[in-house]
């Protein structure tokens, strides 16, 4: 914990971005959680996201619920919008706010307990109807605001601080998420921002739901021998299926791979997504098998990491209703308001 | 293979990062005392300095700094702390610390000293040695001591006031000073029967300028530090309406200064080279502007013009400087007419000289083909066993700090050797390691850094500046102002240490630390590991603190460049892994620590 400001300086040869800001610029206030907390490494991994895709910072809105990691909105892009919202319903604010301004770029930042337990269904439906979002799970497997209880992703069998075992079965988000047909889900670690930060920036660049479940140790309650949200637990486990570049509005890198070894998909907004394989046989373009393949290898006692599944052809809520072009708040009386005549036409249709 | 872990036990280790401390000649704890300033203990921070650098009233007022160039603050912000002016702070703020100065020794070792000159040489290696029980006798041609410090720094800038005070310290210690005594024979002086003999004699000779004219116009035409010692003096109290001075150094910001006091209404500063590349210090510089004294650089005299054995003016060629391919400046002529300023009085500051004319060619010291004496560089020791050289007379002409430095080695040289002892090694410093953590938030230094540029010390007001020879034109910062200039210190002697074994690698530090000086990643050759850390470090000259021994085989890199010691590293760490210690570092002087 600090309370003391992160000092203005920063390194002579810090770079700037195409908008001119640096980094730091995408920083806010210091973060008042435990020392060490793996979500503080994801707000470092957001920013740094943020900072290479040179988003502008008033073109965000970060959403969240309650818990730790709805917390940490505080701690990143202090320039942008910002909704702390209730226990368990970031989902539907953020539902929302999408509709009604369809030109800001969504960032729901939610925890294991907000998103697997109270705010269950709100996850599942966000996914189902395809919010264009990134969605955050910052998952420590324990509820850390209360001391350390298990939460509803804490694996079973798998120890508390105290020694208590869990006898309940796991949630897996990311399993849910394939289920529930997001069209953008990945897993990944606090402590590898070199696997995170690109899958943060493909899926902010990916139209339509893009979940990621980060494994986020709670260095206070859940980072002992029995825990497997640790940190030496996720690095002994971690099954990483691809390592993820992505290019944005450039050239694919022309970086030779060997053949085979190469996936790329290209999105919507023209990214380019280029995954070096890492496992052979995963192909993250074949959502049933990356179900399969995530249910094997969690049998096995491994975490699978990585982009796990992509539809570059994705379309969103907005796509699926048809709705307006134009922001709600861009649009003008004539066309919120277009008179009796077109009401007398509207009726008529109903008739 | 790769970089080796960092012995952070090495006593070099932390005093570089120390980078005031580091490139004080005498090794100064700078940070240390800056703190105790900033916490109104200014009797302690005078202390300190004593120790070090024996002359901080002094120093405090015309040292060249070289700690300031060094300071981190330049790398991080632009201007460094006004350490020099703190110094002053402490000398001008502090109570009476008579009763906290070495005694008299209670009883003599029967081991005579000779030092001659009572310049900052000679009365660092006195200080050092006559409290041991030495007995320490100082010869000088003048009446009262100080060497250069008394006859070559303008009073407006150095008050006697202070000199006496600072000088009268050592001379209390029991030495015997015989002012007004010059030695003019080495040879005899070692025929006393001296067990060792100093010689801190400075470098007395100024250069002259062998230009047509200098003859005739000899009675207009002055040798600058000759006449800024007439001026201390009180020999020579005026100079005529225009003045020229001849020189680029700080003697001839001095020389001008002085003239504009003395009666000099167009004074103006001549140097060959260009502006930028004068040898004076840029802050000498700004007080001759601010006191209206233009610099006329690119030109070089050619001719003194002179009437009836008057001097009328100088005539000066215009040159360009031209860089050969490994950029070693040449000055050229430029191509352009002569340029020739009108004068009544020129004030020749081009350098001065080593002179040892009272050193017999056959009294066992050799000299070089520059008539330099053959000194060794760490134990000041001529190839006469007995005669030891340091200050301007050791190397040739450096600054105050340079002696006082330059004393200490003496005095350990003269210690270890009549004590039998192998003079060639030196001791180390020693270090005092203090854990600075009070609480979960708290540190016992000032951790919190932010951008605050230097404060301006105070100046006396021009008019009435220029009115007098002595009155001193910087008037020192006051209480307040030292403390917010106090507050511009980053602590760089409480250093970062890490503990491997301790780290859990959750990156806490790395993602806190606002100059990205921390990586953890697989080890490599410095030149290749330099460009792969979280901000390449360029600055070759600052270390890469490396440890190893963590659970994933990476290793932990830490550029020590920009760091800020501002904590926050060892703040976010859960594990304690980093920790915030501070490194007191003090060389090692003459007496029992050093043998």
């Amino acid at each position: 914990m600090t309370y003391l400001t992160k000092p203005k300086f920063h390194h002579p040869s810090l770079p700037k971005n195409t908008l001119g800001y640096t980094r730091r610029d995408y920083e806010a206030a210091t973060s008042t959680l435990c020392a060490g907390c793996g979500h503080d490494s994801i707000s470092a991994a957001i920013i740094e996201a943020s900072f290479e895709l040179a988003i502008e910072p008033h073109r965000v809105a970060k959403i969240s619920g309650i818990g730790c990691s709805s917390k940490t909105p505080t701690y990143f892009l202090g320039a942008s919008h910002g909704f702390n919202s209730v226990h368990g319903r970031m989902p539907s604010v953020l539902t929302g706010a999408n509709l009604a301004n369809r030109e800001l770029i969504y960032l729901g930042i939610s925890g294991d307990g907000d998103s697997a337990s109270i705010g269950f269904g709100q996850f599942a439906h966000a996914l189902r109807r395809g919010v264009n979002m990134t969605y955050i799970v910052e998952n420590n497997g324990v509820y850390g605001l209360t001391k350390g209880q298990f939460s509803a992703t804490a694996d079973r069998g798998s120890k508390s601080k105290k020694g208590a075992v869990n006898t309940d079965n796991a949630i897996d988000l990311a399993a849910m998420a394939l289920q529930l047909g997001a069209t953008f889900v990945a897993r990944s670690f606090s402590g590898d921002k070199t696997q995170l930060v690109p899958i943060i920036k493909a899926a902010i660049a990916h139209r339509g739901a893009a979940f990621i479940d980060v494994i986020s140790p709670c260095i206070a309650f859940n980072n002992h021998p029995g825990s497997t949200k640790s940190l030496d637990y996720v690095r002994a486990h971690n099954e990483a299926v691809n390592a993820l570049d992505i290019m944005i509005g450039r050239d694919a890198i022309t970086v030779d791979y060997e053949p085979g070894k190469v996936v790329e998909v290209t999105q919507h907004d023209g990214s380019v997504l280029t995954l070096r394989k890492l496992n052979d046989d995963y192909d993250p373009s074949d959502r049933l098998a990356a179900m399969n393949f995530l249910q094997q290898e969690t049998a096995k006692g491994r975490i699978v990491t990585g982009l796990l599944y992509v539809d570059g052809e994705a379309d969103d809520l907005h796509g699926h209703f048809n709705t307006v072009a134009m922001p709600l708040n861009q649009l003008n009386e004539p066309e919120l308001c277009p008179g009796s005549k077109a009401l007398d036409k509207i009726n008529a249709g109903l008739r | 293979m790769g970089m080796k872990p960092t012995d952070i036990s090495a006593p070099d280790y932390f005093h570089k990062v120390v980078d005031c401390q580091w490139a004080c000649p005498a090794h100064t704890p700078v940070p240390e005392y800056i703190r105790l300033i900033a916490a109104g203990r200014y009797s302690d921070a005078y202390m300190i300095n004593w120790k070090s650098n024996v002359f901080p009233g002094i120093l405090g007022r015309t040292c060249d700094r070289p700690c300031e160039p060094a300071c981190r603050r330049v790398r991080v912000e632009d201007e460094p702390v006004a350490i020099c002016r703190l110094k002053r702070v402490a000398a001008d703020y502090k109570d009476d610390i008579k009763d906290r100065l070495p005694k008299k020794a209670a009883a003599k070792n029967g081991k005579r000293i000779a030092l001659v000159g009572a310049g900052p040489a000679s009365l660092t290696v006195a200080r050092d040695l006559a409290p041991l029980g030495y007995d320490c006798v100082v010869f000088d041609g003048d009446t009262r001591a100080g060497g250069m410090m008394r006859t070559q720094i303008p009073k407006f800038r150095l008050p006697d006031s202070v000199i006496d005070e600072e000088t009268n310290y050592i001379l209390d210690l029991g030495v015997d000073f015989r002012g007004g005594t010059r030695i003019d024979s080495m040879k005899a002086l070692l025929a006393d029967g001296y067990d060792a003999v100093v010689v801190g004699s400075g470098a007395p000779r100024g250069r002259d300028l062998d230009i047509p004219g200098r003859k005739e116009a000899a009675t207009n035409i002055h040798i600058g530090i000759d006449w800024l010692s007439s001026v201390s003096f009180d020999h020579i109290h005026s100079i005529g309406k225009r003045v020229i001075v001849l020189g680029g150094g700080n003697t001839a910001m001095d020389c001008c200064r002085s003239a504009r006091r003395l009666g000099g209404e167009d004074v103006k500063v001549v140097v060959r080279s260009g502006f930028d590349e004068m040898k004076a210090s840029p802050w000498e510089k700004e007080d001759a502007a601010r006191e209206g004294i233009p610099i006329h650089n690119f030109l070089v005299p050619k001719e003194f013009l002179h009437k009836s054995g008057k001097l009328t003016g100088v005539v000066f060629e215009k040159v360009k400087a031209e860089y050969d391919a490994k950029g070693r400046r040449k000055l050229i002529p430029a191509g352009e007419p002569d340029v020739t300023f009108e004068c009544d009085d020129v004030l020749v500051a081009v350098g001065q000289e080593n002179a040892f004319p009272w050193i017999e060619r056959d009294a066992g010291i050799a000299f070089d083909e520059w008539g330099m004496p053959t000194v060794d560089k760490v134990t000041f020791q001529s190839t006469n066993p007995k005669v030891f050289f340091g200050g301007d007379a050791a190397f040739g002409p450096k600054n105050i700090i340079w002696a006082v430095a330059h004393g200490h080695e003496v005095a350990v040289s003269i210690d270890k050797m009549l004590h039998g002892e192998n003079i060639t090694e030196r001791p180390l410093p020693a270090a005092t390691v203090v854990n600075q953590k009070m609480g979960i938030h708290e540190w016992s230094y000032k951790s919190e850094i932010m951008p605050d540029q230097r404060y301006a010390v105070p100046h006396r007001d021009n008019a009435t500046a220029l009115s007098s020879i002595k009155a001193e034109v910087e008037l020192g910062f006051d209480a307040k102002l030292a403390l917010s200039e106090a507050g511009r210190c980053l602590n760089c002697d409480v250093e970062t240490v890490f503990s491997a074994p301790l780290c859990i690698e959750c990156d806490a530090c790395v993602d806190i630390c606002p100059m990205d000086c921390i990586t953890f990643t697989e080890n490599g050759e410095e030149d290749d590991l330099r460009q792969r850390l979280h901000a390449p470090a360029l600055n070759l000259s600052q270390d890469i603190y490396v440890a190893d021994g963590l659970k994933t085989g990476r290793i932990m890199a830490k550029d020590e460049d920009v760091c800020l010691h501002c904590g926050l590293c060892a703040e976010r760490c859960p594990t304690g892994a980093w920790d915030m210690n501070k490194y007191f570092i003090e060389m090692t002087h003459a007496g029992p620590a050093c043998r």
